[in-house]
């Protein structure tokens, strides 16, 4: 059944797995309904491993919920449900049998409004492995931290305030300390849910940097707003509307020739 | 008479407004207004009552004091300055002039109800007469003042301002009266017993002090076994309350169906609304029986009053309010850090004990001190459920007596309000105030302190 529906979906978008790398996350015939509202309508979709994907769209248009969908974010949503298949390094993340926990672990998500902990710097970075206990001695944690914190590009700016509160930070370090705190439980894929869009133009540039950096190691899934981010930033880029994914591709083709009328709106600026 | 001038007052206020208000509209015709016609409507209404009514705070008294000399003095102005005396005669007069005095009067007795009667009638008519020739006065003058320019709105907005402060000053001002009142009976308890004596005096019995010619007379004001058995049943009931209480915050806010929390929430709630009096014979008649006999099944010497029956039935009291208090600062913590927590891969207990806790801490913990305050206060449990003897003991099994229970003691029956004994019940509350104003002041730091880091 579920290799059908593998053939079918080849057959209709014909996107093979992007850049001849194979696909680290596949979505098949993906449905979100929250109550009665039907939010997301049968994506199908391949997320190429170590590249960065952007979802974009108009509000409202279901890439957030996608997102969510990859770590299983919308359980928390008491009224959300989710129906078909999203496999990662071809595991069925919806199997029963699967821990949430453990996949969360493998799966970091990076949020709109930056949220750190109200813990120090420190605490805010160590908090993940101490959870699944990855360090072994204190000397194992500072390491991890450390280099997390580098990782994140964040390290110079607060390696001398590491017992600081995570609040204290500006919006900008806040959130790349919330991406340090993300890629400290070395996770496979980092989803990124407008992480820019509490932050001034420099602190996207450091942003979009990173990211630049971070696709060496990480499968980056990114939700963004901006056009012009998307086109810095990604690999492949997907278009979402009124819940339905319209097109997806490689971000240059996507941004010069459009086979979709819809996208071709979007990204000229005639809706959304 | 009172009635009569609300209504007086009343009516001018409706009738001024309408005129205020029409005549803004007609004025309109002409000019556009700064304000709107209800304004100038509600300006002439303030312009009547404010008048009205002060004439009727300062009259009213004034009249009143009027009353009662002229008929003191026209019954025996000799009684003026014995207090008794004077009360005495004041009740038979106004008995008389109402008419239900039972029995032959004298003729003092009648001539002085007669001009009781007489001066009654001609202050309050008096009253009433300048009252509505202030208001009518006050009308006019709003109305005058009108005009198409005049600014109703900002005056109305400032009478709304005094009003609220008024208020406001209520509040503050009563607050600031008992505080003082309890101040000045404790200063004059103090010229009787040793502020030493009293904080660190190790028995408890004002009993004795009864009569200047009994024996032992002059009783013992030690309030240590207090400061004890209050500590004692506050602790009982905290260690019930506040695990219980953050546990059932916790199970509502992050573990509870919407369906269960909309039924369990009030009905929890419910127990905080259960008079602490049935609480009290609870604690009385079942629990502490209960105890005994549990005790006694295991040889244990335990009073028929303990100290444990009434701080479990306390405890059981403040639960609802610990756990809705902690629910609401729970709630209060951001969405965003749960998920931050969740997406880390973190699991429901771990969120909880490791980012929500703490966030919340400095709410929880003036929550607990409100709850503190609360059982420290409660006097009803305490006086059916934990006994009057001033043992001086930490065996919660044993009968202890706390602060509240000793003021209601003192203070209840006939007493003479000059004795010893009776003025410790002030200085009890005080100490008790003195108590729970600290506790809140902590409280209140505690939150100050932490809420900056965590918003």
């Amino acid at each position: 059944m579920n290799s059908m529906v593998q053939v079918k979906h080849s057959e209709a978008v014909g996107a093979a797995p992007g850049i001849g790398v194979k696909p680290k996350v596949i979505a098949r015939d993906v449905n979100v309904y929250y109550g009665e509202k039907h939010a997301l309508k049968s994506v199908d979709l391949d997320v190429p491993e170590r590249s960065v994907t952007a979802l974009i769209g108009p509000s409202g248009c279901g890439k957030s919920t996608f997102l969510r969908c990859i770590n299983r974010m919308n359980d928390t949503i008491p009224i959300a449900r989710v129906t078909g298949k999203i496999e990662i390094d071809e595991r069925d993340i919806y199997d029963p049998t699967l821990d949430v926990v453990q996949l969360r672990a493998r799966v970091g998500m990076v949020f709109q409004k930056p949220n750190p902990f109200p813990k120090s710097i420190y605490e805010n970075v160590a908090y993940g492995p101490k959870i699944h206990g990855f360090a072994r001695s204190k000397a194992e944690l500072d390491e991890i931290v450390t280099t997390s914190l580098q990782k994140a590009g964040l390290f110079e700016e607060v390696k001398d305030r590491l017992n600081e509160s995570g609040t204290s930070l500006s919006g900008g370090q806040q959130q790349r300390l919330c991406i340090a705190r993300a890629i400290a439980v070395s996770p496979e894929v980092i989803l990124m849910d407008e992480p820019c869009s509490a932050l001034d133009p420099i602190a996207t540039a450091k942003i979009e940097e990173l990211m630049d950096e971070l696709r060496a190691n990480f499968t980056i899934i990114i939700v963004t707003h901006s056009m012009q981010q998307a086109a810095r930033v990604s690999q492949r880029t997907a278009f979402f509307h009124l819940g339905i994914l319209v097109e997806e591709g490689a971000t240059e083709t996507m941004f010069t020739t459009p086979r979709d009328r819809r996208t071709q709106d979007y990204i000229t600026g005639r809706f959304g | 008479m009172v009635a009569l001038y609300c209504a007086g007052i009343a009516v001018l206020v409706i009738v001024g407004f309408l005129f205020g208000r029409s005549r803004a509209a007609i004025a309109e015709r002409s000019e556009p207004l700064h304000s709107r016609p209800p304004y100038h409507g509600a300006y002439v209404s303030i312009c009547v009552l404010l008048p009205m009514l002060l004439l009727l705070a300062i009259g009213l008294p004034i009249a009143d004091h009027l009353v009662t000399s002229q008929a003191l003095h026209a019954f025996d102005p000799a009684v003026i300055n014995d207090d008794l005396k004077r009360g005495a005669a004041l009740r038979d007069i106004v008995a008389l002039a109402q008419g239900r005095l039972p029995g032959e009067p004298s003729i003092a007795l009648r001539r002085a109800a007669d001009v009781y009667v007489s001066t009654h009638s001609w202050t309050y008519n008096l009253i009433l007469a300048t009252g509505l020739v202030f208001g009518l006065l006050g009308a006019s003058f709003g109305l005058r003042s009108l005009s198409t320019r005049f600014r109703a709105r900002n005056r109305v907005e400032r009478v709304v301002k005094w009003v609220l402060l008024a208020a406001a000053l209520v509040a503050v001002l009563t607050t600031i009266g008992i505080v003082f009142s309890v101040l000045f009976e404790t200063v004059r308890f103090f010229e009787r017993v040793s502020p030493f004596e009293f904080l660190f005096g190790l028995q408890w019995s004002p009993q004795i002090a009864m009569r200047a010619d009994q024996a032992g007379s002059s009783g013992a004001f030690g309030i240590v076994p207090l400061v004890v058995g209050t500590l004692l049943i506050t602790t009982i009931a905290m260690l019930i309350a506040g695990p219980i209480g953050l546990f059932a915050a916790i199970y509502m806010a992050e573990y509870a169906s919407p369906r269960f929390r909309s039924f369990a929430k009030p009905l929890l709630e419910i127990l905080a609304g259960v008079p602490t009096v049935v609480l009290g014979f609870f604690a009385a008649l079942t629990l502490a029986p209960l105890i005994r006999e549990v005790g006694e099944s295991v040889g244990l010497n335990v009073a028929s009053e303990s100290a444990l029956a009434a701080g479990i039935v306390m405890g059981m009291m403040i639960i609802p309010f610990v756990s809705s208090l902690s629910d609401d600062v729970i709630n209060a913590v951001p969405q965003s850090l749960r998920d931050g927590s969740y997406a880390m891969g973190s699991t429901k207990s771990e969120t909880i004990k490791k980012v929500i806790l703490p966030a919340a801490f400095s709410g929880i913990v003036s929550a607990m001190m409100l709850a503190i305050s609360r059982a420290v206060g409660e006097t009803m449990i305490v006086v059916m459920a934990a006994g009057l003897a001033g043992n001086l003991t930490f065996n919660p099994l044993q009968a202890v007596t706390t602060f509240t229970v000793q003021i209601k003691t003192i203070l209840v029956g006939d007493q003479e309000f000059d004795s010893a004994k009776t003025l410790a019940a002030f200085a009890l509350g005080f100490v008790l105030f003195f108590f729970t104003l600290t506790l809140n002041v902590i409280a209140m730091q505690i939150v100050k302190r932490y809420r900056e880091q965590y918003d």
